[in-house]
């Protein structure tokens, strides 16, 4: 039996094919203002990679932000469904899942059977997200992959108050003016996105084993610090970004 | 399939006449002048029964449904903030503040012409906003006369019986007040129409809360979107005879619904709540909930602004028995005042001001006698004083075994609610509960 999960994200557009039960294929793309072209492109990807063609595929399950506008696609599930179901699968001990992708952040509590308990996500405010990450990177003209071990080396502890992504780049450009180490600013960018999660997590009432999923989970200097807020260890996926297209595929075969 | 029809519908006979109400209520006030009358202006909790003493011929407009009727018309309400906040207002108060200032900034009335000034002002101190909402009015329109009571005596469940210092601190207001309408409009008082308002508002909020209570059956005979149509009358006017005249007849025609079974939605499966005032403009979320099978059946706001209620013998909430029904005759304005302030303290939405756990009391007590599968709670933005504690309450809910899902919006400032997300938590929402469209 082989299924395709979809997932349609704001930024980036993921496809994992599964032959029972194994990925056997999964590519990524950015979606861009083409997204429909993008997760063609994607899916192109993936079915190269599994080295099978379009109609090897029985059933193909979307999630993600835009899914309503995913092709080849049957059946939706919302990202808290396949977060959730992909989460169970790789990790059957965790009840709190955090993915925190470009412009969501969102917790995930979930039942000792895998049900969904109870869920939030950020607001319009994209200070929970991937987006205020990129953002702040730009701010201090780091790259963004080189923005987390940056703020590994900082053990200093500076607050950033503003929960707008806007008025954080104001203080970014503050304390950049006032010289303080750019490995400081780094960590302060990373413990404030990380404390907008902590408190999803802590609405969710969030209990071990607690896993992140998401493109930011990429991010050592965020792990870092969201670790440090919730005092307990995080566990990560190896492909973290794909976990809910992941999920969108068992879910697909478990429709069969 | 949650589309497939489960029961008969068929719409509310009494939309009509609700709607004709409510056109002839803002039309009445904006024309009083031309037929020798008298106009003010007040909060929709406002203790207006004590107008009625002024005559036949004394029209209101509460300052609540009106701005959530410019909030409804984007493009007004729109226009509307933006003249407050350049009169210097921040963008944080209360949106429906904001959205009636504006209003009268722009000197335009949502329903046609130029803003109907007021003669005077007669409100009441129910929250912070409310304190300084008419104060600014009188200053931005010249000067109006204006009189407001402190209502803040606790919660109804510490007040024992009519003597109550609680009770006697309103009173004093109250016959103040009358004093100063007597003096400001230059009337003669009269303490018969007191005693018939003070009876007409007994009888149309009890009658009310009667109407809210028979949406305990399955199917729902009515769905909270239209329920919207309807509690505004008693938001507009709770003290005119037409407004009680109505709930009366409308509580006939919903217990016909409940008799034979109709359905506010023929696809009923899923049975929720909502809580504070929802964003006006954006009133598709509640037809959205019904592709699911979804229902709001209400909520305390709904229910508990206007509804007065009490236990029941059963232990259940009902309309609470009226003076009249108790065989009570009001025999003076005294008499009138005390049963008057009694009545209006035992309203549900005025407990939860003091205290988050009496209103997720009130709030669990709806989730169980109203048989709901989830709530559905909105972080509202632009009202303090009804969103004070509602996450507290959520905790509470979930503690009870609810399921909650929170979104966050503003009751009158659109720019402050996204509508695809919200039907996105809705997805996810629905999504945990087993719920397909």
């Amino acid at each position: 039996m082989i299924t395709a999960g979809i997932d349609m994200g704001s930024k980036t557009i993921k496809v994992v094919i599964l032959k029972d039960g194994e990925i056997i294929g999964k590519s990524i793309e950015l979606a861009g203002f083409e997204s429909r072209e993008a997760a063609e492109k994607a899916f192109a990807g993936a079915l190269e990679a599994a080295g099978i063609a379009q109609g090897d595929i029985e059933k193909t399950t979307a999630t993600g932000a835009g899914r309503k506008n995913a092709p080849y696609t049957e059946h939706e599930v919302t990202e808290v469904g396949s977060d959730a179901r992909g989460v169970r699968e790789l990790y059957p001990n965790a009840r709190t899942v955090l993915d925190v992708g470009a412009e969501e952040g969102r917790a995930i509590r979930t039942t000792d059977e895998g049900k969904v308990l109870d869920f939030a996500l950020n607001e319009k405010c994209a200070a929970g997200a991937g987006a205020f990450t990129e953002s702040m990177s730009r701010a201090l003209e780091v790259p963004i992959e080189e923005l987390g071990p940056l703020s590994l080396q900082s053990d200093a502890s500076i607050p950033m108050n503003a929960q707008c992504a806007v008025f954080a780049e104001s203080e970014v450009v503050t304390l950049v003016h006032a010289k303080t180490p750019k490995q400081d600013i780094a960590r302060a960018v990373h413990d404030a996105i990380a404390s907008r999660i902590v408190s999803l997590a802590r609405k969710v009432g969030f209990e071990p084993d607690v896993v992140l999923i998401g493109g930011v989970a990429y991010n050592t200097g965020f792990v870092d610090s969201l670790e440090r807020a919730l005092e307990t260890k995080i566990i990560i996926p190896e492909d973290p970004e794909f976990v809910g297209a992941y999920g969108a595929a068992i879910i697909a075969a478990e429709g069969l | 399939m949650s589309t497939k029809a489960l029961y008969k519908t068929e719409p509310l006979k009494l939309w009509g006449k609700a709607k004709e109400l409510r056109q002839n209520y803002y039309r009445d006030y904006a024309e009083a002048h031309e037929k020798g009358g008298i106009r003010w202006a007040g909060g929709a909790w406002t203790l207006g029964a004590l107008t009625a003493g002024l005559g036949d011929d004394v029209h209101c407009i509460t300052s609540e449904p009106y701005a959530a009727s410019i909030a409804a018309d984007k493009k007004f309400s729109m226009r509307c903030l933006e003249a407050t906040e350049k009169a210097g207002y921040a963008r944080d108060l209360c949106s429906y503040m904001r959205n009636y200032w504006g209003s009268i900034i722009l000197n335009e009335y949502a329903f046609g012409g130029p803003f109907p000034k007021p003669d005077f002002l007669w409100q009441d101190h129910i929250c912070c906003s409310h304190s300084k909402w008419y104060q600014v009015v009188s200053d931005l329109e010249g000067g109006i006369p204006y009189f407001s009571i402190d209502v803040s005596v606790g919660p109804y469940e510490n007040i024992k019986g009519l003597n109550d210092p609680k009770i006697d601190y309103l009173v004093g207001q109250m016959h103040d007040g009358i004093e100063w309408l007597e003096k400001t409009t230059g009337r003669t008082y009269d303490d018969e129409k007191l005693i018939k308002a003070v009876n007409d508002e007994c009888r149309g909020t009890s009658a009310w809360a009667d109407v809210c209570a028979l949406n305990k059956a399955i199917p729902a005979p009515l769905e909270e979107k239209t329920m919207y149509s309807l509690y505004v009358l008693g938001t507009l006017m709770k003290h005119y005879q037409v407004c009680a005249d109505f709930y009366e007849e409308l509580r006939d025609e919903v217990q016909y619904r409940v008799d034979n079974q109709i359905a506010a939605i023929a696809n009923e499966q899923c049975r929720l709540m909502s809580d504070t005032q929802p964003p006006w403009g954006f009133l598709s979320l509640f037809r959205y909930l019904e592709q699911f099978g979804a229902i709001s059946v209400g909520s305390l706001y709904t229910f508990g602004l206007i509804g007065i209620w009490e236990v029941k013998p059963d232990g259940t909430w009902g309309g609470r028995t009226t003076p009249e029904q108790a065989g009570i005759e009001i025999k003076d304005r005294d008499h009138a005042l005390r049963i008057y302030a009694d009545w209006n303290l035992s309203k549900p939405e005025w407990q939860h001001f003091y205290s988050p756990h009496l209103k997720t009391e009130m709030m669990i007590r709806i989730a169980k006698e109203w048989k709901l599968d989830g709530v559905m709670l909105h972080y509202n933005r632009g009202c303090e004083g009804l969103s004070i504690g509602i996450a507290e309450n959520r905790l509470g809910l979930i503690e009870a075994g609810y399921p909650v899902m929170t979104y966050e919006g503003n009751m009158g400032d659109e720019r402050e609610f996204d509508l695809t997300k919200t039907m996105a938590r809705v997805d996810a929402f629905m999504e945990t509960l087993g719920y397909k469209k």
